[in-house]
């Protein structure tokens, strides 16, 4: 069935889908019952499923995750929501240390199917503790998978496999799509966690970028098409697992690579897919890689610095002009 | 009381198999035969065994960095224990873990744990998922008088509380938070105290008193199964070692270490059962033998396991994963 929707709404159907399906699928965080979600994901779920299934935490982050531990470890399948991605900084010894270790650490013995989501990224003029992008923190943990979706389709398909996943997932959302419509197939198989998506077709260079940036990218393509330059977009959907070869295969086409995130960009994920490329496509690289991230700089506050810091698609334009 | 011989017997041999597993630990650790670094459970067996002595195969615990003596009673294999010490891939978790890791999800063991405070909130989430099941399965949570000053003590405590999760939070004050004394790391003197925050029973015993220890935990794990919601138990003992096998132990003085020699919890036990003819001298002393030739054949079939091959290093990590191994 098509349906129209928001890139919110998917996750919403998505977690409805499968908690109509399995009994054990339940979700807790702030404020996520009858408030709905501090962005409105969970909305209405609780009058479906009810307080036990839709659970409101106190204020307790490490709490938030470390039940989840606790519950995903003894046959539950929990999706716990952070308020922000930022507070996974309290929650954070509860998720690398417990939840992304345990399996290593007692031989495979226990299994820990949990997603925690977590809303990502600026814009919404929310400052420097409310609008970070982590995901280098979280992809360089053996353990964890991270899954960033970038349309109301990807977002669906993807929550579905996050949640059929036995290891946790950690599931970004950017805070900027959720208002973001789109035609959803809700009768579609899950998308498997590393399976990129090439957004748009294109010979002269390829824009790797992931979640509001794909949208980015996606306008800057547009832009350099008036002027006879055909990028490729590639969103690799899944950060861990990656799917190099879908990667591989644009740079062997295209031999120009623009990274495109929303991190800051010292130590960022960009720069790990950046030394992947150079590591294992080196010969067909005609030109440096190029990253087009955050400034590094904590998320100020006032929207002309804000705008100031954070890429748009005139940065990748120029990006991929320096590379022509 | 109404403890049976057999009861009595069996937490005897608990506690006995505990003293001696970690006594070989340091033995063996001393003589270099086990990496890395061991924290010892010894003085402090009538806390697990008490405690664990109430609870099914399918109830939980967590566990802390001094997990050996909760392993032991909760129903841990010696052999799998001792192979998990020495690195082997037969050990508990095929080497991966070591000492502070241990686990055995089959006995509901959900991991002894490296991170002071962390068992906490996982032992809430064994709690919820309990209730959430609707099992009459409880979650014991073992700490010691350190960790209750880290955030996830609060967060935990409050979070079974207000919930009434079947989680027993049993606090092992052995007196010292690594090297600190308890009366500088914290400005009361029992743990105990602040269940009153949580609106839970806050319970102070004996912890050198297998029977006391036994008798509390009965009522808190009888509370948590009836739906009545967690207890903070606190077990008042003492570590006869270091914090960990090395520590030269220089912030407690001799006279304290050997008042607390004179609490030990074995002997104390000893004595009750033969004043009250539960046992012989004789007979204990076979129990003693049984646990000697049980520990020695654990520490051969320890020695005699094969170190796990090394492309095992990049197994386990997911589900369904296989991480690239070295070219």
């Amino acid at each position: 069935m098509m349906k129209t929707i928001t890139y919110s709404e998917a996750i919403r159907e998505g977690m409805r889908k499968r908690m109509r399906e399995n009994p054990n699928v339940f979700i807790l965080g702030e404020d996520v019952g009858e408030f709905g979600g501090c962005f409105g994901v969970t909305g209405d779920l609780v009058k479906e499923f009810g307080e036990k299934r839709v659970r409101d935490t106190p204020i307790s982050e490490g709490a938030i995750v470390g039940c989840a531990v606790g519950a995903a470890s003894t046959g539950l399948r929990p999706i716990a929501e952070l308020m922000f991605i930022d507070f996974v900084t309290v929650g954070m010894d509860q998720l690398v240390n417990q939840a992304a270790k345990m399996r290593y650490m007692f031989g495979g013995k226990i299994s820990l199917p949990m997603v925690v989501r977590m809303p990502t990224g600026a814009g919404s003029r929310a400052a420097a503790q409310h609008s970070q992008s982590l995901e280098a923190w979280l992809t360089h943990v053996p353990g964890l998978k991270v899954v960033y979706p970038s349309t109301p389709q990807d977002a669906y398909g993807l929550i579905l496999s996050a949640i059929d996943d036995d290891n946790p997932v950690v599931f970004l959302e950017h805070k900027l799509l959720y208002a973001m419509s789109g035609e959803v197939d809700l009768d579609i198989e899950p998308i498997p966690l590393g399976l990129a998506d090439v957004k748009r077709e294109g010979e002269d260079v390829t824009i790797i970028a992931t979640a509001k940036m794909v949208h980015e990218a996606l306008a800057a393509a547009e832009e350099l098409a008036k002027e006879g330059i055909e990028a490729e977009v590639v969103d690799p959907r899944s950060l861990f697992p990656l799917d190099k070869e879908t990667i591989f295969k644009s740079v062997e086409k295209t031999n120009r690579v623009v990274i495109a995130t929303e991190e800051t960009k010292r130590g960022s994920y960009a720069g790990e897919l950046a030394a992947i490329i150079a590591e294992e496509c080196f010969d067909y690289l005609d030109a440096p890689i190029t990253r087009v991230c955050c400034l590094d700089t904590p998320i100020p506050f006032s929207p002309v610095l804000e705008d100031y810091v954070v890429p748009d698609s005139k940065d990748i334009i120029d990006a991929v002009k320096k590379l022509l | 009381m109404d403890l049976s011989n057999e009861k009595l017997i069996q937490m005897y041999r608990t506690m006995k198999r505990i003293r001696e597993f970690e006594t070989k630990a340091a033995e063996l650790f001393a003589e270099g035969r086990i990496p890395g670094f061991v924290h010892l459970y010894i003085g402090e067996e009538a806390v697990a065994t008490g405690v664990c002595a109430n609870l099914k195969d399918s109830d939980y615990i967590t566990s802390t960095h001094r997990g050996h003596g909760h392993i032991i009673a909760k129903g841990g294999d010696l052999k799998y224990m001792f192979a998990e010490l020495f690195g082997r891939e037969t050990g508990y978790c095929k080497g991966k873990g070591g000492s502070m890791h241990i686990a055995d999800a089959d006995r509901g063991i959900l991991g002894a744990n490296g991170i002071v405070g962390a068992g906490h909130n996982i032992a809430v989430g064994a709690g919820l998922s309990a209730k959430y099941r609707d099992t009459d399965q409880v979650c014991v949570c073992f700490f010691g008088d350190g960790s209750t000053n880290q955030g996830t003590f609060h967060e935990a405590l409050n979070m079974a509380s207000i919930w009434k999760l079947p989680v027993i939070f049993v606090c092992e004050n052995n007196l010292y938070g690594i090297s600190m004394h308890q009366s500088r790391h914290q400005a009361i003197q029992d743990v105990a105290d602040r269940a009153v925050a949580y609106n839970m029973p806050g319970v102070v015993v004996d912890g050198n008193d297998v029977l006391a220890v036994y008798e509390a935990a009965k009522e808190a794990v009888d509370r948590a199964r009836n739906g009545q919601g967690p207890t903070l138990i606190e077990c008042k003992t003492y570590r006869h070692r270091g914090h960990f096998e090395g520590d030269p132990t220089v912030y407690r003085d001799e006279e304290e270490v050997k008042e607390w020699l004179q609490k030990d919890p074995i002997p104390r036990l000893v004595e009750f059962m033969l004043d009250n003819n539960v046992v012989t001298e004789e007979e204990i002393k076979k129990i003693d033998e049984e646990i000697a030739a049980e520990i020695e054949e654990a520490i051969k079939f320890a020695e005699e396991s094969p170190f796990p091959p090394v492309e095992a290093a990049v197994e386990d990590i997911y589900t369904d994963i296989v991480e690239e191994v070295r070219s």
